[in-house]
Parts: C-alpha cells; structure tokens; sequence
C-alpha cells in the first residue's frame, strides 16, 4: 500500500460525499500532464506505444507501483505477485499490470495486499489481480484491463498493449 | 482463463446519432438508458461537434462520465430493416439511476439479438412445432391454427378449467402494460381461465395479500424517501445485489449524510441527521457490508435473526413502541381500526422474542428506538420500512407481511415523506388485465394440478416451471411423461392430416398426456418438453410501458428490430384469440367464437396499450405514447391525475391524506400470532439435516439466466449453480473452492458449486435460486402457505461431494466484499 499512496488516498476521499467524488474524478483525469504517447489512425485496432515502466529490481513483492499507460492519462498499476499467476510476465511469471480506472464508473481502484485485489471505493465493486483482473464483485460489465507486459534482458518492464477497452475512452490510444 | 473481449476501441455516435428512451428490460428498479443508434456506413469523431454527446473524446473522460459506453453497451442490429450500430448506455438525467448502470442493465448492448455480431444468436425467430419427431420452423398461421384447435377440443372435453396457463404478470421485459393486458384480455376476457399461475410461483395470487387486506398498496412512496428518511429498516432484502441503482444512488448518500442540505429544505423544521439503517437477514450480505462501509459504523445495525422468526421480532418491535408510548397515538385513532385488538394479540416480550429470534434483547430494543424514538427536538421519526423475498417467501407469508404493516401504521410511516412501507420488488410492475375474481381465493395450486394429471393444455408465456418452481424434480418427471405422450401420439400420424392429428392428441391428452405451448424469446427448459414455440419480441424491439419500484410509469422506445417474424406477446395473444374464434367457427360453435369477437384487432403494441392502460388503469385516460414518450425516462409517477402545459401530472406518494384504500378509508391493523414453522415438515427437517439451504439472487445474474447462459461473461463466473459455504464446514466436508457438490433432503437433490464464505454462519448455505444448472427447487417441499405462496427460504439439506465444477479453475474464489478497512 505504500507504494500507491495517491490511489489510496483518492479511495478514501471518495467516501466524504458526492462533492469530492467528482473532484477526485475530475483530479484524476486533470492532475496529470497529458499526451504521453500518441498514435496515427490505424485501420482496425489501436497501435499501442512502448512504454517501459520499471526494472524488476524496482519491485517488492506484493507493494503495487503506480504507472500510466498508455499515457499520462490513463493510471494504472505493476505489482510483483511472488508466484506465477495466468497473464503473469517475466522470468517468474508473476507481473502484472492493470488499470486502475474502475470500468465501471471511473473511480480509482485501490490495491488491498492482503487479498490481492483492485477494489472501488465507489461502488465496491472488486477485481482479483491473480486471475487477469477478473471481477470478483461489482458492477462492471467487463473484466479489468490488463496491460500486456514485456521484460527484457536487463530485467526493464514495459507495457505494449491492453486487453480491454480503458474506462473513459472510446479507443484505448487516444486520438487528438 | 479470463474473459477479455479485446475490445480497445468502439465507433462514436455521430451529432445526428437518434436518441431514444429506454427503460432497463430487468429489475424493479427500472434505471433510465438512452438507445443511441446510427447508420451502419456512418461515424462521429473525437471532437465535440462531430459527436452526439458534443464532448472531445480525445480526451480522457472523467468519472461517472455521461459520454462513456463499454463494449458491453455496443451492438449492431437491424432497425427498421436497416442495420445500424446501437449504443445503450445509462441516462444521466434519470432521476431513478443518475447515469449509473448496474452489471445487468449496462450489458443490455450485448444482449440484444444481432447476426453481425452473432450475439443472441439462440432467440426464436419463426413459430417451431413438433413435427417428424423434433421441433421444425412453421408459419404463425399454421402454429397458431394448430394451438387454437387443441386448445378448443380440450375445451369441448373439459370445459376451461382444461385449459392451463403460466404467465408473467410483471413489467418490463417480458411483460409490461401491453401484454399482460393482451394476455389477460385472452384468458380473464375471451375466457374466465382459472387455473392459472405466474412466473415465480405455483398460483395466481398475490404476494402481498396481508398488506392489501390492510388497505396499503405494497408500493407507496417514493425513491426520494430513501434519502429523507432517518432510519431505513430493511427486511430480508439485499439491495445492493437486487435493487443495485436504488440502494447506491439514493440510499448511501442519506447513510453518507451527502443528503442532509436535502432534508434541511424539503423538511424544515426538524432535527436532521446522516440516515441509519436496521437489517433483518439470516446472512451477512454485500449489502450489510456496504452500510457499514459507508456509514457510521453506529448507524448500522444488522439483525443476523434466526431463519423464518422474522414474525416474532416484527410483533416484539411494536410491543416495544407502544410499551415506549412512542405511537403514533393521533394518526392510529382517526385513520386506522384495530389497533388495541392487534397489540393485544401480537403482545410478545423482548426477552421470548430474543430467544426466538436468537437476537440480543439489547439489539432488538435498540431497533425500535431506530424505528419509532422520537427526535431530540420531540418530532416524530421518519422511518422507511421495506421488505422483499426474505419476507414474501420466507415463513407465514400472511402474517409476517401484516406484522411489518402494522409496525408502519403504528408509527405512522406511511404516507409521510422520508417513510413508507414497501415491498423493494423483483420485476417491474406492469399490471393491467380485466377482472381476475372468478381466480379466487386461495387460488388454484396450478403446479400440483399439473403433477395431478390434470388439463389438457398448457399455455406457457415466458414461464420455465423447470427452473423456477418448488418441488421441481417430481414436475419434470411429471411433467416430461405427460408431453411424451402427447409427442408420441402426434408421431403416430403425418402432420398433414390435421383432423387425425387432433384425434390423436385428444386421445393421448385423455389417457394422462398434455400439450404444450411455449410463448418466449429463447429456448426454455420447459421447452424441451413442449410441442410449439412461439417467439415473442422483447422491450425495446416492441414499444413498451411499465412502472417501476416507485410507481414511475415510463414508455420504452421500440429501438430495433425483433429477430425473424417475433412478435410482441400482446399481438400474439391477439393473433391466438382470434385464431380460436376462427376455430371455434369452423367447428360451428358460434356462441364460444362470439366470446373472442372484435376484442383483439390490435395492430400494434400501442393499439393493446390503449385498450388496456388507457382505458382500464386508474388514470389512465391521461395517458398515451406520445405523452409518455415527452416524460422521457422520468416518466410519471401513477397514479396519473391529470395532464397539464404538456405534462402528465402524477402523485409521488400514496396515502398522504391518510385515506386507505378500504371501504371506510381507514387502514386494517392485524392479529399476527406467532405460529411457528408453517409449513409442514419444515420443522422436523431442520431437526434432520446439517444445512440451512438460505437461496436468492446475486448481482451478476438476471432472473433465471436466460441472457446469462448465453453470456461468457456472466457464464465464467456462474457455471453451475454457486453455494456460499462457511469454511470450516467445507473442512468438515473435505471440500474445496469450486467443488461441484450435492445438495439433497427428504424431497430430492440438486448441485451446486461451492464458494468459499467467511461471514457465512456455520450450518447455513446460499445457494443461487433457480439457476438453469442446479435447481435449488429441487429440494423445495411442496408446502405453501394459506394462499398458496411458497416458502422458498426455509429448507434444509445435507451436502456431499461429487466432484470439482468444470472451468471453476480459471474462477476466482475471493470474498465478495469490499474490504472496508483499506
């Protein structure tokens, strides 16, 4: 939980009332620079930049790293899991990378160590990082989006791609 | 493996995209949508003017964004006989919802038929009939010929009383205004059909009839009251999974206390503080958690009763209000009758009551303080009291209805603002149909006449007895052998022949058989055993009305288009009822082919609207499509009183003048003795077996499943039938996650998956109910109460293993709640 202080801290502002839920939601989206990445038009499906996002030696085991991806406006997470999970990158199978924008309504999800789930303050719905951010509970009518990892030789992560469509977006890599 | 779509972009609705109402096909609740659809051959951009929502979508959206669709919201579909990309996506002007969408409501998109996409892709399409021993596509005039001579010449043999009918009698999808007056004008009209049953339970009866005796209709008030209320006492209901949008977006917020500046303006002059809540359920549901995670740990207060004792605690709560003198003496005196007779009767002291219940006295005392204490500053409390199928099917239905109505009218919590007594509901309401008398009551058992052997047809619209019933393995068995019969003789000549047809499957229906007709917009498991299947549109590909929860009366557009020659059931049962008039004629029965003259020459679902609505509900002659169609999806609350500059008027709230609907106009206290375990052999089964087998629904599936079976993302987590189990008797068992077990008792067996539940009481199983795979059904005794309710809810069963779920490896077995400490 250290690691991600400012989700935490966002899940928990969600709760004070429907005042600060929509300045967390607006603050989420207006506190980051934008235009990381950015794609030309491609003719069926979206063209995902590489990001690198971190070397392994970065992580500890089960303490999530706050990332963006595919660009500064889309936050996510990388955690080391300690065992190999479906979907799990690396020489021990077991990084993962997901958003943290809830699909259902946006909110920012909130890592909970213990169980090792993506949880929404919002409307509680829950999400299982060691099963490719398959809904455990909630509302959305997806499963989570999970960024496609690479790690090269030196042991530096990157994202190159997503398996579902980011909350608040109408193509994963926007187009402006 | 997770279900992923891989879906990373969705074509935009371009400015010009039509825009139409949409009210969701599924629960109570009735959240407002919009059905954006566009040309096939057409898009919008990412700039404001270049789409519908006038938003940049290039850049990233916010939180409960309004210009944000999911893939699950997205189809391509024909409309009109064009093809067109269609967005249903929830309504952020709805007063109901506020733009949110529930895990059912929001995947209305992929749930529509499309052969682009080949979602839905099982709907029937053409009438089907048994014919050369399987079911092959027909015309409607031949399935429907066929339907109305078997019907007549059972009719002829047995009178009405041969003829048997199952149908839903609710709203919205599969249901609605329309068809259950096109239905009821068929079979209460045309015919006075009186073995009839609807589609969760074995009678034709209503599930609420203590309340209405007592003249409070079960739906009474107004969704605002859930935010303006000081307590919310809740009864065997779990809204977060079942009424999802109510409770998030107007009952957490008066938890949150983010309704306060509310109550201060609508409700001035009181002493206002953040809600609280009181829940009555065996189980520790989602809901209880979310309570507490919104709301001062303080304000919430779950009542973990002992199964079925719900009575004794609703009786000891108004012993405790009037030994407190906190009634409300001046409203019980000049609107109500009965009082001292019920108080006197229904006297039961907290200390028998906590033994029974197996409640604290503390907790039980502390409730009806919540309930009835008056404010600090003296004003009498608002408490909103709401019940749903932990009450309806749980334990003496009768009773322990009028024990909660009379705890309302005791404290005057009905017909006041931020109070009500309500049934929070399943279906949305959408009732319209000629008089139902010659019913009676209690009305017929209609599933036992069935395993009786009697009737010789049965008309099925959007019923699966095979899911949803009690007692349900002795019915399939029942209920195959009589259609074989039938299935058996119609093979013995050739279809064309339809006189010799007839003789055969009058005589097959005499020796014991049965024939079977199926009106739906899927294959069903009763289906498997009918003889005909005819396919009927749904909401949105046919104008539909309905009212929800709160009397919200509202019109969903017709959006698309039905699949193949589907119709709606209102014209169906038009089409039938002619079609027996015709029959009857042929068969020189003018006087019965009378009885359907001139009644059913509706063209269009709004023509069956105007019969029925306009010319039969309680306001209705204010009402038609284009005016509904102006309220959009905030409708008007029914009654509707008037129409005025453009607007129907309607009434937010019953019972404000303090008039019931009794003859005398004042409301019925009731006697409500505790009786025990009502139905027989409940008792002795609960003393014979290690399990309470506690079912209802949960958040992911709709109903009986007949979307989510077809639906990967729901079909991955739900395979078989899940059942929470309590961990340390899973270790007593040898049982693991995911485990495929058996469920069985004196009345039968059925299975399930097991999922691991910490808060689960040791001893008490949730199952989910009448799921396709694992029938909890099964293992349902007959036994109903005076009127012919069922008691789902209290049964008992042991449990063994037979194996590991297919698939359940890829499931994720974490609890379901929402960690509220983090």
């Amino acid at each position: 939980m250290k690691e991600c202080p400012k989700l935490v801290e966002l899940g928990r502002r969600q709760f004070l009332g429907r005042g600060a839920l929509a300045a967390a939601g607006a603050a989420a989206v207006t506190a980051v620079p934008s235009g990381a990445a950015r794609a030309a038009l491609p003719a069926a499906r979206v063209d995902y930049p590489t990001s690198r996002l971190a070397n392994i030696k970065d992580l500890k085991v089960n303490e999530p790293m706050p990332i963006h991806y595919p660009d500064m406006d889309s936050p996510g997470v990388l955690v080391k899991l300690g065992a190999r999970v479906p979907g799990g990158a690396g020489p021990d199978g077991d990084l993962v990378a997901y958003s943290t924008l809830c699909p259902h309504k946006g909110y920012p999800l909130a890592y909970d160590a213990k169980d090792r789930t993506l949880n929404c303050p919002g409307h509680f719905s829950r999400f299982d990082c060691e099963k490719e951010g398959q809904q455990v509970w909630g509302h959305a009518t997806q499963n989570l989006p999970m960024f496609r990892l690479t790690v090269d030789a030196k042991g530096d992560i990157s994202a190159v791609g997503a398996d579902e469509l980011i909350y608040g977006r109408t193509r994963n890599v926007l187009q402006g | 493996m997770t279900y992923k779509r891989g879906i990373d972009q969705l074509p935009i609705p371009p400015k010009d995209a039509r825009v139409q109402n949409v009210v969701c096909d599924f629960c109570i609740v009735g959240c407002g949508y919009k059905a954006i659809s566009w040309p096939i051959d057409r898009q919008g951009g990412a700039r404001p003017d270049q789409n519908v929502f006038g938003e940049d979508l290039a850049q990233q959206q916010g939180a409960e964004s309004a210009s944000w669709y999911s893939p699950s919201m997205y189809n391509v579909v024909s409309q009109n006989g064009k093809l067109v990309h269609l967005v249903i996506k929830p309504d952020k002007a709805c007063e109901v919802n506020g733009g949110l969408s529930s895990v059912r409501g929001g995947r209305m998109g992929e749930t529509r038929v499309s052969e682009q996409t080949g979602t839905m892709q099982a709907r029937l399409g053409h009438p089907m009939v048994w014919r050369y021993s399987q079911m092959m596509p027909t015309s409607w005039e031949d399935s429907l010929a066929l339907v109305a001579d078997v019907t007549r010449r059972v009719i002829e043999e047995m009178g009405e009383d041969g003829v048997i009918v199952s149908a839903f009698d609710h709203g919205g999808a599969a249901g609605g205004y329309e068809n259950t007056w096109g239905t009821g004008k068929l079979y209460f009209d045309a015919m006075k059909v009186k073995n009839i049953r609807i589609h969760n339970r074995p009678a034709y009866n209503s599930e609420v009839h203590a309340s209405r005796d007592m003249g409070v209709g079960e739906l009474n008030n107004c969704y605002e009251d859930a935010e303006l209320a000081d307590t919310i006492f809740v009864v065997g209901a779990n809204p977060l999974e079942n009424q999802t949008n109510y409770f998030l977006a107007h009952w957490v917020p008066n938890l949150r206390g983010d309704t306060l500046d509310k109550k201060r303006q609508l409700l001035a002059g009181e002493a206002h503080a953040a809600g609280r809540i009181i829940i009555v359920d065996p189980r520790r549901t989602v809901s209880v958690n979310a309570c507490e995670t919104v709301a001062d740990r303080n304000n919430v207060l779950h009542l973990a009763i002992n199964p079925g004792t719900d009575l004794v605690l609703l009786n000891a709560l108004l012993t405790e209000v009037v030994a407190r003198g906190w009634h409300a003496k001046d409203f019980i005196a000049q609107h109500t009758k009965g009082f001292d007779e019920a108080a006197t009767a229904n006297k039961v002291s907290i200390d028998d009551a906590a033994s029974i219940t197996g409640l604290p006295a503390a907790d039980i005392r502390k409730a009806a303080q919540w309930i009835a204490e008056p404010k600090a500053d003296g004003k009498r409390r608002r408490t909103m009291m709401a019940y749903e199928k932990g009450l309806i099917w749980g334990n003496d239905n009768y009773r322990t209805n009028a024990a909660m109505v009379n705890l309302a009218l005791a404290t005057h919590s009905i017909g006041r603002e931020g109070t009500g007594c309500v049934r929070l509901g399943g279906h949305q309401e959408g009732y319209v149909r000629p008089s139902d008398a010659h019913v009676g009551r209690p009305a017929a058992y209609v599933d036992q006449l069935l395993i009786g052997g009697q009737g010789g047809v049965h008309h099925i619209w959007a019923v699966d007895h095979f899911k949803s019933t009690l007692n349900a393995e002795e019915f399939r068995r029942v209920y195959r052998r009589r259609t074989n019969m039938v299935k058996e003789a119609m093979d013995s000549v050739p279809y064309g022949d339809r006189a010799a047809q007839l003789e055969q499957i009058v005589a097959a229906i005499k020796r014991g058989g049965l024939f079977s007709v199926v009106v739906d917009i899927l294959p069903t498991q009763i289906g498997e055993a009918a003889h005909v299947w005819l396919p009927a549109a749904t909401a949105g590909e046919m104008n539909l009305t309905s009212m929800n929860g709160e009397r919200r009366l509202r019109l969903t557009e017709r959006y698309m288009d039905p699949p193949g020659e589907a119709m709606p059931d209102a014209l169906i049962a038009a089409r039938l009822g002619n079609a027996m008039e015709e029959s009857f004629r042929r068969a020189g029965n003018e006087t019965y082919a009378a009885q359907f003259k001139g009644k059913f020459g509706w063209k269009t679902e709004e023509d069956a609207f105007m019969d029925g609505y306009n010319q039969n509900a309680e306001g209705g002659r204010f009402v038609t499509y284009e005016r509904l169609r102006a309220m959009g999806t905030n409708g008007v609350h029914e009654p509707v009183v008037g129409f005025e500059n453009g607007r129907l008027i309607g009434t937010k709230r019953l019972y404000t003048d303090g008039k019931f609907k009794t003859d005398d106009g004042r409301a019925k206290f009731m006697k409500t003795e505790w009786r025990g375990l009502e139905v027989a052999g409940r008792a002795q089964q609960k003393e014979k077996y290690a399990f309470l087998i506690n079912n209802g629904r949960n958040n992911l599936v709709w109903q009986n499943a007949f979307y989510d079976v077809h639906t990967p993302f729901v079909r991955e987590r739900m395979p078989i039938a899940p059942i929470e189990m309590n961990p340390g008797d899973m270790a007593k068992l040898g049982l693991a996650a995911g485990d495929l077990v058996e469920v069985y008792n004196d009345v039968g067996s059925t299975q399930a998956m097991v999922y691991p539940t910490p808060t689960a009481k040791p001893g008490q199983a949730f199952m989910l109910f009448i799921a396709p795979t694992g029938q909890v059904g099964n293992v349902i005794s007959k036994g109903t109460n005076e009127f012919m309710i069922p008691n789902y809810k209290n049964v008992w069963a042991n449990i063994r293993r037979i194996g590991h779920t297919p698939g359940a490896e890829g499931m994720s077995f974490k609890s379901i709640e929402y960690p509220k400490d983090l």
